[in-house]
């Protein structure tokens, strides 16, 4: 807190200014999104193609990129916030894990024509780990305590993904899809995909806005929310569906995209501060640009194949990711 | 008083940590009775110990399984130490190799060498410990800002972790189906892929290291103090904590090479070396105990429980889960073994 006070204050117009700019730019990088990839698209002479290649495959892209951006984004956001722990991420926390676990043993039971029920399999499988992960937590005298959430992530993460290997080292079929859904991208879904997906995160989006009180009040502690009168574990609660909403319909229709909700809240931060309604407006806008700006790099860096947006987060979220850890003093929330 | 209370505790330690070293042993022995040609204890250490006078026996013994009982040991041993290690310096529960990225280092470069070169035997597992060597290294000069901060090592080995894993899942998707399954395979971990040589490495490897940690572990527990206090009483902790972690590291790589990442035990074995031992007692040799009793009785329940054998890494997921699990749900706000 005392590293908080010697900042200097931040205007409120100063930042509403940066997330109309930002808001701006991720209007730009839609734009590019539709127009950049391995065919280029020349607005002056639009050929039918073209129009084909915008309908059927850019526009879906590109609102998916919204879509799972925003959710990913907010959802780090709010388990940061809930389990006031800066390690707390979809990937800690076990939720991509249970997705692939479910999807896994759909192909196992299912088949493998069933390709359309994976992503309704991974979103159950999210929503099943963040509540195995809640529940284990919150056994015990203290409930769900930032450590005990943490460590319930791991365990959970574990099971997943043994029980994920022993299927997949048993049934090839599992094996062929797992391993192009475990590498999380916007490409190849297309407009059904993200119908499926679109009501859930849209609604996730809604209550996340709501959340941001609750957030500032539980940064204070547990003593200190309750005797402000908040209902600290029903507000988690909500947290935590909501969350497990917004993660398992994004990593039902991407896969498994890691980085996005670790990096973009710490990079909010920095200029935010603490206050998590600025913090949840910036992350809404700066997921989604985020996610666009690294699946068009993806299309141009290894044209005319592509390379899948979360291997681009990975490999451009973890140098930003260590710069903000090196020049944070104390990462404490 | 104190005198009195102090003897029962030192006590008490020696006593599981002798009780943790026959669970060992006998667990080494059962590991290579079972099969489907049952032994006898006898028979076992007898071939063991080379006095055995029938080659059939000597033949399933010292040829079948002495290699994966030894490599069983050994690797808990090695994990168990190491993660222990990793904790309390760090003085983190979440901070086992598995979580900071070292593990995954190991994975990248093995299923790189799989994937891209067609490596195979000896050359995966020295790129496995190169990947965990140079991850290591990586990950303490990334975290190095005028000395090593716990937390800010540990988050950049997340970082280091996550970037890993996304480059494991893109050349597993890259690759020809045998690989990826090959490389599936290895990123489970299983104790009976080593060959003579990882086996060899990783035993001298304990027997070096694991002697120096303990020697070592009387400032462990300065260090647990931090590093204001460590300062304090006359260590200088960066150097301190960088001959430990890299230690623990080297550890943890040659057991990565030989088995793949077994997963969980590091993180495992120091809480419940912890608790079983109380506050005296040498916590780097009970842990060694405990890991290699984990990973021997995984790699049991992996043989010969279900109908077809399975990855011992499958089964210390599912197995170490709800212990950490229960401990949770037992712990106080300080969460393990703290």
């Amino acid at each position: 807190m005392a590293a908080v006070a010697t900042r200097p204050r931040r205007s409120n117009t100063r930042i509403a200014g940066g997330l109309i700019l930002s808001a701006l730019a991720l209007l730009a990088v839609c734009a590019a999104s539709i127009l950049l990839g391995s065919r280029t698209i020349n607005l002056a002479a639009l050929a039918q193609t073209d129009l084909t290649v915008i309908l059927d495959m850019r526009v879906p892209r590109t609102v998916l990129g919204l879509l799972a951006g925003a959710a990913l984004a907010v959802s780090g956001t709010l388990l940061q916030g809930v389990a006031r722990n800066p390690l707390a991420d979809p990937g800690i926390m076990g939720i991509n894990a249970g997705a692939a676990v479910a999807v896994v043993t759909g192909i196992l039971v299912l088949g493998r024509q069933a390709t359309g029920a994976s992503v309704w399999l991974a979103f159950l499988g999210a929503g099943a780990a963040i509540a195995a992960v809640y529940t284990t937590a919150s056994f015990g005298r203290e409930g769900a305590t930032p450590v005990k959430l943490a460590l319930a992530g791991v365990v959970v993460t574990a099971v997943c993904s043994s029980v994920t290997s022993a299927i997949v080292l048993a049934d090839a079929d599992a094996l062929e899809e797992l391993r192009v859904w475990q590498v999380g991208a916007l490409a190849g879904r297309y407009w059904p995909v993200v119908l499926q997906v679109g009501p859930y995160v849209l609604v996730g989006l809604v209550a996340a806005m709501f959340l941001a009180r609750p957030l500032n009040l539980l940064a204070l502690g547990d003593a200190l929310a309750i005797s402000l009168g908040q209902h600290v574990r029903r507000n988690r609660t909500i947290t935590f569906v909501v969350v497990a909403v917004l993660c398992g319909a994004a990593t039902a229709a991407c896969g498994p995209i890691a980085f996005l909700g670790l990096m973009v809240p710490h990079l909010v931060r920095l200029v935010t501060g603490p206050d998590y309604r600025w913090i949840l407006a910036y992350s809404f806008v700066l997921g989604p640009l985020v996610l666009l700006l690294c699946d068009i790099v993806g299309r141009l860096v290894s044209a005319p194949g592509e390379l899948q947006v979360g291997v681009v987060l990975g490999v451009v979220g973890a140098p930003v990711f260590i710069t903000i850890v090196r020049l944070r003093r104390g990462v404490e929330l | 008083m104190f005198r009195l209370e102090r003897r029962a505790r030192t006590r008490r330690a020696l006593a599981v940590t002798a009780a943790l070293a026959v669970g060992a042993v006998c667990a080494f022995v059962v590991s290579m009775m079972l099969g489907s040609y049952v032994l006898g204890p006898g028979e076992v250490l007898r071939s063991v110990l080379g006095l055995s006078s029938d080659p059939a026996d000597d033949f399933v013994v010292r040829e079948l399984r002495l290699p994966r009982a030894a490599t069983a040991v050994l690797v808990g041993l090695a994990l168990g130490a190491a993660g222990s290690v990793f904790q309390r310096v760090l003085r983190n529960p979440l901070a086992a190799p598995d979580i900071i990225g070292i593990s995954a280092g190991a994975s990248t470069a093995t299923v790189a060498g799989l994937v891209l070169f067609g490596a195979g035997g000896l050359g995966l597992s020295v790129a496995g410990l190169a990947g965990a060597l140079a991850t290591a290294a990586a990950v303490y000069l990334l975290a190095w800002r005028g000395g090593i901060a716990d937390y800010r090592f540990v988050l950049v080995g997340v970082g280091v972790a996550v970037l890993l894993e996304s480059v494991t899942g893109y050349l597993v998707s890259r690759a020809e189906i045998s690989d990826a399954r090959a490389a599936m395979t290895w990123l489970v971990g299983s104790v009976g892929m080593a060959g003579g040589g990882e086996i060899a490495g990783l035993a001298a490897g304990c027997a070096v290291v694991i002697p120096v940690l303990m020697a070592l572990s009387r400032r462990l527990g300065v260090l647990e103090l931090g590093a204001e206090g460590a300062r304090g009483l006359g260590l200088r902790p960066q150097a301190e904590t960088a001959v430990q972690l890299g230690c623990a590291v080297v550890l943890v790589a040659l057991a990565t090479a030989a088995a793949g990442p077994i997963a969980f035990v590091a993180l495992m074995a120091g809480p419940i070396a912890g608790r079983l031992l109380g506050p005296a007692g040498d916590r780097v040799l009970a842990s060694a105990l405990v890991g290699s009793i984990i990973v021997q009785a995984a790699d049991l329940v992996a043989q010969h429980v279900l109908p077809y054998p399975i990855s011992t890494g499958i089964v210390t997921g599912l197995v170490g889960a709800p212990y950490i699990a229960w401990l949770l749900i037992r712990t106080d706000r300080q969460g393990v073994g703290a």
